[in-house]
């Protein structure tokens, strides 16, 4: 079925918008084809989840102007709290206004590159022209990538140069505190031969309702012997329609690492999707979340493997409580040719309430004889006798249970590499379990 | 003192019975032995005493100085300073072992008068050190990969730590080589005093080589058929099982036959 949307943003609109953050003529062709393109494109169809009633393209206004941080005293308290005090990386977002950065001296000297999108549509038009939904994500594979490239509203831009090892990690900050604004906001983090990055970002509402959509998409490149250590936490409000896309492309030995702890209140479309395409890659994706209330998720975990001997892992933990119910597809596809290749997952999902609807859909889609693959997947309650244990040494059930949660949900919040970032995820999954 | 009496006690699962009225009494300052071949109920009699979901009983009390310990959660009961060393314990992933027994110890105490960190590390730390454990093993989540013997060491550990009034062990010794036993027997009578009392539950009578009992009681058909003191279990090692049931006329002496 084909579905006829009528967009709320003309051609004029996209045309202006463009302009007035001065963007080269080929950026704003790209924005005009995309949003002709998005009236006539399907939905993606995510398996087990009808969205095709869902709200991806009305919204109250394409743009908020908010205000910038002079310093980090400026930050709300829930935003500082997540920054470490010796982060010296930091993109932090206001709405769509970027809003502060700020990058080591030396890193800067060594040709690394950490700003907004639009300065980098901008003033590195090249890299942009090279990465930017060229291959990870295209714009034209269904109507939301379509729109997210007509209508781009903010994000962020890392490069790494090679052969350069980046220490510290880098943090992006997505502050929304307007009910008003939409997210069309996209990371882009290219990691030159030989580099070396963490990245972290942070989605997160400070108000508790959302009238407006979350069209986000991130693009990771680890090019030859690259690795990228990816970290999120995604704390959006009630009220967002989410539809967030996080692919990476993994060169010859290059490494792409994912921790993602996906705590939106609001209904979510997930696709992560590591492409595998050099001989010795590697791709690691965890992911935890919590649904609640009445949340509707569909989260897809792929990784896709064109390169020999490339190594695919896949975890993912889901708590479900309340009515809240999700999808948790896992897809290892292992293409002709990637002798070798290895590609396990793990589902498992942790049901707190009768009403809760988890599903857990491991799929393995194999066209080489010469793999290794494998998977697991649960769907369950507490186990009594892991309570039962806990109990006996003097828990009270209710923290028996919130240890058993916090250790199952432990393997993303574990590997964060930000102090910050890794005490707001425990809080935020201590207050979503309550 | 402290005591725990046992009376009387039936318990089933999944409807079929297995204890058929156990009776007996512990005071602190003493050891309990249970022995007895496999089959015949000891271990449902500590699954009892502590309260797994699975096991239902029928009849009879168990009191603890008086309170009714029957009625009590399985928290409470570990709150009121049962303990129980469990034959399987569960394994949980993400938990650290540290985190975990800090957490059991401060189950114990009230809001804002928890062990502190420092002085809890340096118990931990010498207790492990007691138990011949690697250090490294605080911070493994609990349980998750560790040996039959490394899960024998942290049970006993974990007793070690929260200091329980009665610990019940169940078959601490079973696979576990001579080093580890010695080690385990170690931190066992470590704890003996007048303030601590302990069932231990076994069918070798090689634990109890290293730690003297002052009861020792044998179990068949889910009854304690005999009691006596230390002489007993040498006895058992020497003769084995088959003298108490010519001499009670007992010809299987598992669960579910009957005299």
């Amino acid at each position: 079925m084909t579905v006829e949307t009528k967009l709320t943003m003309t051609e004029q609109d996209v045309r202006s918008f463009s302009a007035s953050h001065s963007e080269p003529e080929a950026f704003t062709n790209l924005r005009v084809q995309a949003l002709a393109a998005a009236e006539a494109l399907p939905l993606p169809k995510p398996d087990k989840t009808k969205i095709i009633n869902w709200n991806f393209t009305d919204f109250p206004v394409h743009t908020v102007e908010s205000s910038t941080y002079a310093s980090l005293d400026e930050l709300p308290e829930q935003v500082k709290s997540i920054v470490d005090a010796d982060q010296k990386n930091l993109y932090i977002q206001h709405n769509n206004t970027p809003a502060y950065v700020s990058l080591d001296k030396n890193l800067q000297q060594q040709g690394v590159i950490l700003t907004d999108i639009q300065t980098a549509i901008r003033e590195h038009g090249d890299l942009v022209a090279k990465y930017f939904m060229t291959e990870a994500v295209k714009a034209e594979e269904h109507k939301l990538t379509a729109l997210h490239a007509a209508l781009l509203n903010g994000g962020m831009f890392l490069y790494v140069p090679k052969n350069l090892a980046i220490k510290n990690p880098v943090q992006a900050i997505f502050v929304h505190d307007n009910e008003e604004a939409s997210l069309f906001n996209h990371a882009l983090i290219v990691a030159d031969k030989g580099s070396e990055v963490t990245y972290v970002e942070n989605y997160i509402s400070t108000v508790p309702k959302a009238k407006g959509v979350a069209n986000i998409v991130s693009e990771v490149f680890a090019e030859d012997n690259a690795s990228v250590t990816y970290g999120a936490v995604d704390v959006l409000a009630e009220g967002f329609t989410t539809y967030v896309n996080r692919r990476g492309v993994a060169q010859r030995d290059a490494r792409i690492e994912w921790a993602l702890g996906m705590m939106n209140d609001s209904d979510t479309i997930s696709d992560n999707t590591t492409f595998l395409i050099g001989d010795n890659s590697v791709g690691d994706t965890k992911t935890v979340v919590v649904g609640r209330g009445t949340q509707k998720q569909n989260f897809t975990t792929q990784v896709i493997h064109w390169g020999k001997n490339s190594d695919g892992q896949i975890l993912k933990h889901g708590v479900m409580k309340d009515s809240a119910s999700s999808i948790f597809n896992g897809i290892g596809k292992i293409e002709h040719g990637a002798t070798k290749a290895n590609a396990e997952q793990e589902s498992r999902v942790l049901m707190l309430s009768p009403k809760a609807r988890g599903d857990a859909n491991p799929i393995l889609l194999i066209d080489e004889d010469d793999v290794t693959a494998g998977h697991a997947a649960s769907v369950g309650r507490v186990d009594p006798l892991q309570l039962y244990y806990l109990m006996s040494r003097g828990i009270t059930k209710q923290e028996a249970e919130r240890l058993v949660i916090h250790g199952f949900l432990a393997p993303v919040v574990n590997v964060l590499p930000i102090e910050g970032v890794k005490k707001q995820l425990t809080e935020v999954i201590e207050r979503k379990v309550r | 003192m402290s005591t725990l009496v046992i009376k009387d006690l039936h318990v089933e699962i999944e409807g079929k019975q297995i204890l058929k009225g156990v009776n007996i009494t512990i005071n602190t300052s003493e050891i309990h032995a249970i022995m007895g071949p496999n089959g015949t109920g000891k271990s449902t009699l500590a699954s009892a005493i502590m309260g797994h979901p699975k096991y239902e009983v029928t009849q009879g009390t168990i009191e603890l100085d008086g309170e009714d310990v029957l009625a009590m959660e399985v928290d409470e009961r570990a709150r009121a300073g049962l303990f129980l060393a469990m034959q399987y314990p569960s394994e949980i992933s993400g938990v650290t072992n540290a985190d975990f027994m800090r957490s059991a110890m401060n189950a114990r105490r009230e809001e804002g008068n928890e062990v502190s960190l420092m002085k809890f590390i340096r118990e931990l730390d010498s207790k492990m050190e007691t138990l011949a454990m690697d250090q490294d093993m605080a911070q493994r989540y609990l349980n998750e990969g560790f040996s039959g013997g490394e899960k024998k060491r942290n049970e006993i550990l974990q007793m070690m730590m929260i200091k329980p009034t009665f610990a019940v062990l169940d078959e601490i010794d079973s696979g576990l080589d001579i080093d580890a036993l010695k080690v385990v027997s170690e931190g066992i009578n470590q704890m003996k005093g007048e303030n601590f009392g302990c069932l231990i539950i076994t069918h070798y009578q090689r634990l109890l080589n290293y730690i003297t009992p002052d009861h020792v009681h044998v179990m068949m058909q889910g009854r304690v058929v005999k009691s006596g003191g230390p002489e007993l279990a040498h006895k058992l090692e020497a003769e084995g099982y088959d003298w108490i049931k010519t001499e009670l006329g007992i010809e299987d002496e598992t669960v579910g036959q009957e005299a």
